[in-house]
């Protein structure tokens, strides 16, 4: 037999080359026993995970007479959009029945500029403390981050006074400058390690170009910064529109965000408990930081990796 | 030569130090107008920590910079009159090539009709105009470190800093752009002040070099004197490749180098002082001013061993043998077929050596 590493003769029969063994790419099987297990488990944990959403949403479709019947997991049999249109507008919270609609107008006049606020200055914060290193740079860093590792029911009565005592108490803005707080250690920490990340050089260059502190900032660093302003765009609207302690603390009842809303129409204990309605009103609540996720998934990955890689 | 010309640069005393670290030691360089001048030495040895502190990069510690007679020592790195090319080409990712190469214009407020002259100058001096509307990422490494070079062109400057710029490139582009560096310099005539570690790179381009090491400047000389008359033990390593050849010994008497029954006759070796020392010191002596065959004969010293091994590098061969039981290797030509174990004859001329003093490693 001819030693496998001489090639073959042109001449050689097809049994010859069989003989020499495996060659080309690798042949792969679609049912091997890896496959099997890999697709199972993702299958189970995805039906584990999307069965209480599935229930929830047939359950807001169903008629409150369907619902008594006890069949949770059947689809419902006369679709109506009765308990969305209720949960929406009409639904008492309190003292008002006007739905949900109140809470989430409120809740917009909390994100958006809590968002743009504490973006904007954990951006440039994080800017300055990788790229310009003043001194007590380091100190100012920890502090920052220590803040992150305090429990928030500490300071909860301090902030009311404090509130108080600037007139904001039971405010939008109050609770607007809450939630832009509480977001800076997280915030700056992802901005300073992004921004850390990037080459030394580029900075220097902006430098020699003449840029000033400013100049570098919006000019060559924020444009390069999209993957990472995304992420923090999608941590805080999720974040601040899923608060619920803050906003129960630092509002009053008409400036009550969403989800303290959604809790007061779930919760009432006077007359019958309509679920289709309470679900209904919980897939609005969340219907927003699901919507960001969906149409973000890719540049979150993305800006969550990059941030990660320096510490 | 542009020494004439008057002085560019010119470092006094410079120090830099990072806490307790000293990473420039009184430091002090004059560069002529149009001078070409090589920061030459291993990684860590400052070279580069000097040139961002002559850009305004860095804060220095001790001492002033002047940059065409103006004090410059407490500038703004804009206000200094230099451009300067980064090893990673530092271009802006998000911006054209045009936008990469107006951007210092733009935010000095320069007037667009000026910007769009200068760009169109700077882009036909480097061949880059088709590629003025493409983003970096679509340019090859040679490109972005043509257009990372107009970016300091369009400047308008009178010093041009380069930091290792063409470390990031392959042998063949590296060689190309090397002399195309050179030509823009005998083109523009600014001066340039050009840090490396890579030799070839420094002894090609230079009017001067400056080997550092330890932040300390070890000799500042044309290339070929630094490559004939190296002051100490580390330039003379440093520089030439294959490297030169080492002979520890005795000095006896400042006419004789003694080692291991070799004695070398010292009488045309050229002493840096009148006087004779004597005592340890060490021989240094090129490859390449080794003769071999019949031209040893008439070498002042020769001596004949037996070849160790044989590394043919194409244009010649490099032949290791032993003198005195220590390695030794000299340069023949690539035509000669050697094989281990033939016998050799070899000898130099000791005025092409060198001799360094064993301890200080100074030149003798």
């Amino acid at each position: 037999m001819a030693d496998p590493a001489v090639p073959l003769p042109a001449g050689a029969g097809a049994a010859e080359r069989e003989a020499l063994g495996p060659r080309g790419p690798k042949p792969r099987h679609v049912f091997s026993r890896r496959n099997i297990f890999l697709y199972g488990t993702l299958f189970v944990v995805a039906v584990y995970y999307l069965l209480p959403l599935y229930v929830m949403v047939v359950t807001s479709l169903k008629g409150m007479p369907e619902i008594r019947l006890g069949n949770i997991f059947s689809p419902p049999l006369e679709i109506t959009f009765e308990p969305w249109v209720k949960a929406w507008a009409t639904a008492c919270t309190g003292l008002n029945c006007d739905g949900l609609s109140r809470g989430f107008w409120n809740s917009v006049r909390i994100t958006v500029p809590s968002v743009l606020l504490s973006i904007a200055i954990a951006s440039v914060n994080g800017y300055a403390l990788a790229n310009w290193r003043f001194k007590g740079a380091d100190t100012f860093f920890v502090i920052l981050i220590v803040g992150a590792f305090i429990p928030y029911q500490v300071m909860i009565y301090p902030i009311v006074i404090i509130l108080r005592e600037i007139g904001l108490y039971g405010s939008l803005s109050g609770l607007v400058i809450v939630h832009s707080i509480f977001g800076m250690p997280i915030l700056t920490l992802l901005f300073r390690n992004y921004f850390a990340s990037m080459p030394e050089e580029l900075f220097r260059a902006a430098r020699v170009d003449g840029a000033g502190f400013w100049g570098i900032f919006l000019r060559i660093m924020a444009p390069m910064s999209l993957p990472i302003f995304v992420v923090a765009i999608i941590l805080q609207v999720t974040g601040i529109w899923n608060d619920f302690l803050f906003g129960v603390v630092y509002t009053r009842p008409d400036t009550y965000p969403m989800t303290v809303q959604l809790n007061n129409i779930v919760n009432s204990v006077q007359g019958v408990k309509e679920y289709n309605v309470n679900m209904a009103a919980t897939i609005l609540t969340g219907l927003v930081p699901l919507i960001v996720y969906f149409i973000s998934g890719k540049l979150f990955v993305r800006g969550i990796a990059a941030g990660a890689v320096k510490g | 030569m542009a020494a004439a010309n008057g002085t560019s640069v010119s470092i006094q005393d410079l120090s830099l130090n990072f806490g307790a670290v000293s990473v420039l030691q009184t430091l002090n360089l004059d560069v002529a107008e149009g001078e070409f001048i090589v920061l030459l030495g291993p990684s860590g040895c400052g070279k580069s920590t000097l040139l961002n502190c002559i850009a305004g990069l860095l804060d220095i510690s001790e001492g002033r910079i002047f940059i065409k007679g103006k004090n410059v020592t407490w500038e703004e790195p804009k206000d200094r009159g230099i451009g300067m090319v980064f090893q990673s080409y530092a271009l802006y990712p998000q911006m054209t090539v045009e936008k990469n190469l107006s951007f210092g214009l733009r935010v000095a407020g320069v007037p667009k009709d000026e910007i769009a002259k200068r760009i169109a100058r700077a882009a036909e001096i480097l061949q880059i105009e088709p590629l003025l509307q493409r983003k970096p990422a679509a340019l090859s490494g040679g490109q972005r470190q043509r257009v990372a070079i107009g970016r300091a062109l369009v400047r308008d400057v009178d010093v041009f800093l380069f930091d290792e710029p063409l470390s990031n490139l392959d042998a063949k582009l590296r060689s190309e752009l090397r002399v195309e560096i050179k030509l823009l310099h005998r083109k523009l005539q600014n001066t340039m002040i050009y840090v490396t570690h890579d030799q070839i790179e420094a002894m090609t381009l230079a009017d001067r070099i400056a080997v550092m090491r330890g932040g300390v400047i070890q000799q500042l000389d044309a290339p070929q004197t630094i490559y004939n008359r190296p002051v100490n033990r580390f330039v003379a390593g440093f520089l030439g490749s294959p490297a030169m050849n080492f002979l520890e010994g005795q000095l006896e008497a400042g006419s004789t180098f003694k080692t291991d029954g070799v004695s070398v006759p010292l009488e045309r070796y050229a002493f840096d002082g009148t006087e004779r020392p004597t005592g340890a010191c060490v021989l240094g002596i090129r490859p390449e001013h080794i003769a071999f065959g019949e031209a040893a004969k008439s070498m002042p010293f020769s001596a004949s061993g037996s070849v160790e091994i044989v590394e043919p590098m194409g244009s010649d061969t490099l032949v290791w043998t032993k003198l005195g039981g220590r390695n030794l290797s000299f340069r023949v030509e690539a035509e000669r077929t050697l094989r281990s174990g033939d016998p050799v004859q070899f000898g130099f001329d000791p005025a092409r050596a060198s001799l360094f003093d064993a301890a200080t490693g100074n030149r003798l």
